[in-house]
């Protein structure tokens, strides 16, 4: 017995000291990441005079939740927004974005991948040229285009709901379905569109998921589109407000930092509870794009 | 089935992208009483070599190139490093790789005005502090976005930091696919560590190495929300050092009301990427080919 168990146990212990060194790495490189987030949180509970004064930040004895407080009460007319608004805004928008983008973009890439229709072949490729235009670029056309539609809902919704991205993942995703499943339901009787709701969509969550994740971190961070667009604060989303915040004079930064703890808490949420699919949903849009 | 997406698309992208060709051969202005002049290619000629507007127009231009040129190697090999890390099933490497990942859902504008804080100039800021703890004082306070030496470098090291976390998965995602009968025969060749990562896990990796290069590149290339946020809300960002393309195409719309200038620069910009995803799409499909 000893002799067998005594090596095994030498083993195990030079298995553990060899990380070791891995661990350290961790560590130090996991406390340079965490820093800017712990500095964001200290900053937002200690008091107005310690946000800019060093490591005082962190003299947790002096915590507490007045800067939240504060930011409710200095965002809490018209003229500045209230801050129940740009939550409400930018959760409007987020929600409508994914929702019907993921509706929208999965139907085009199952017309594209499984119907016969004309100008199928000339679309699919025009898709795939449009994916490599950024944003950025139609950005200026946009803002002069739709100059009317400033300061509205819509126009931080819709222009955002065709995603050639999205129909592109679908479309990989869908063609690796298996055709005998749809041509099974076709003999019988059932239609295109419940073959694709009934059969090709459920059997696509974790192109749906890997999609919906990727529109919504897009889409909860976007600011170039809303700095063009919007100046009443009352359709402000987060992003956009914070940088208004931020610029005021005399700026209040405790609260600045409260308001940023209050607008990322969302998106953390959601990252825990769907944290595998977020890594999916990266690493399969690279793998596909 | 394909048609609200292919409609939103046409509106969204193909018509303001086409737009945009059109709007840069004419001057047009929002709520320009007068008819657009027909300029044919002097807006390129003045953004390449008219005195008074090519410096700006080709300093920005020169800030993405460095831009891009620091954060490719540094952030594909920082996040290559983190990705072998965090590759290893030890106890509590989860945490890290959630760790790691955290700062990919945070808006860049919140992200900015965080290091902004933490880049404070004086003793105030938490940087600062921390230099001056580490190095008894000997190293004395800097004005890290204010200073022409260091504003750029600076946008550099948050812009990593927000986005090292998604390199990171997708770099993680190709290592696991790396068939682990490549190590054990390597390690049977008595390869060590350094031989087996040149010689099974470089080239195991490499199509997506470059992808994530390539892409990182891209994204190099659209930098604005942070530039503006901290030059335009009160962050003391030394515009004149870090101006970027789309920060140029932005404030000539926005402040300068020049649709036309503000497009010819949205043209260049997009022919950029254009070419930038040529070479993307040719070196990924020789390595696969």
């Amino acid at each position: 017995m000893q002799t067998t168990t005594a090596p095994a146990r030498n083993i195990n212990r030079r298995r553990l000291t060899a990380y070791v060194p891995h661990y350290i790495a961790l560590l130090v490189t996991g406390t340079l990441f965490l820093a800017p987030v712990a500095y964001m949180v200290a900053a937002s509970l200690a008091p107005a005079n310690k946000t800019l004064a060093g490591f005082e930040v962190f003299n947790v004895s002096q915590w507490g939740l007045h800067n939240y407080a504060g930011v409710a009460s200095s965002l809490s007319s018209d003229s500045t927004g209230h801050l129940w608004q740009f939550f409400a805004v930018s959760f409007t928008v987020t929600v409508a974005v994914v929702g019907l983008g993921l509706i929208v973009n999965s139907m085009a890439a199952y017309a594209l991948s499984r119907l016969q229709w004309r100008g199928q072949g000339i679309i699919l490729l025009a898709i795939l040229m449009l994916l490599i235009v950024p944003f950025e670029a139609v950005a200026v056309p946009m803002f002069y285009l739709y100059n009317d539609a400033r300061n509205t809902l819509w126009i931080q919704i819709v222009p955002f709901i065709g995603n050639a991205l999205a129909i592109f993942l679908f479309y990989s995703f869908f063609s690796g379905i298996p055709r005998s499943i749809d041509e099974a339901a076709l003999m019988d009787g059932a239609g295109p569109w419940k073959i694709f709701w009934r059969i090709i969509a459920p059997m696509s969550k974790p192109a749906y998921a890997s999609v919906a994740i990727l529109t919504f971190l897009t889409q909860w961070g976007s600011f170039l589109w809303p700095v063009l667009m919007i100046s009443d604060p009352s359709l402000r989303p987060l992003p956009l407000q914070i940088s208004v915040f931020a610029g005021q004079l005399p700026p209040a930064w405790g609260q600045v930092m409260a308001f940023g703890v209050l607008l990322v808490i969302p998106v953390i949420v959601v990252f825990l509870i769907f944290q595998r699919w977020f890594i999916e949903g990266v690493a399969s849009s690279a793998v596909k794009g | 089935m394909a048609t609200p997406a292919v409609l939103l698309l046409i509106a969204f992208v193909a018509v303001p992208f086409l737009a945009a060709i059109g709007f840069s051969l004419y001057n047009v202005r929002l709520g320009d009483p007068r008819d657009p002049n027909f300029m044919g290619v002097e807006q390129y000629a003045r953004i390449f070599t008219d005195p008074n507007i090519s410096a700006q127009f080709l300093s920005a231009l020169l800030h993405n190139l460095i831009f891009a040129a620091i954060v490719v190697p540094v952030q594909t090999a920082l996040a290559l490093g983190l990705a072998l890390l965090v590759k290893k099933t030890i106890p509590g490497v989860g945490i890290f790789r959630s760790l790691y990942f955290l700062p990919v859902v945070f808006p860049i504008a919140l992200v900015a005005i965080i290091w902004r804080l933490i880049l404070a100039r004086g003793d105030q800021g938490l940087l600062n502090s921390a230099l001056a703890f580490f190095s008894g004082g000997a190293f004395g306070a800097q004005d890290w976005l204010g200073s022409e030496t260091t504003a750029l470098a600076s946008v550099i090291v948050l812009s990593i930091w927000q986005g090292c976390g998604f390199q990171m998965v997708i770099l993680l995602a190709a290592l696991q696919q790396v068939p682990s009968e490549l190590y054990e025969a390597a390690e049977l060749d008595r390869a060590g560590p350094w031989q087996r990562f040149i010689h099974v896990t470089i080239p195991g990796i490499r199509t997506t190495l470059v992808f994530v290069a390539l892409y990182t590149m891209i994204l190099s290339l659209r930098v604005f929300d942070q530039i503006y946020v901290l030059a335009k809300s009160g962050g003391g960002l030394n515009e004149g050092a870090t101006r970027t393309v789309m920060y140029e195409a932005v404030t000539a719309a926005f402040d300068q009301n020049n649709i036309g200038r503000a497009s010819a620069i949205s043209v260049v910009f997009f022919v950029i990427v254009v070419i930038l995803s040529l070479i993307q799409r040719r070196a990924t499909r020789n390595q696969e080919g």
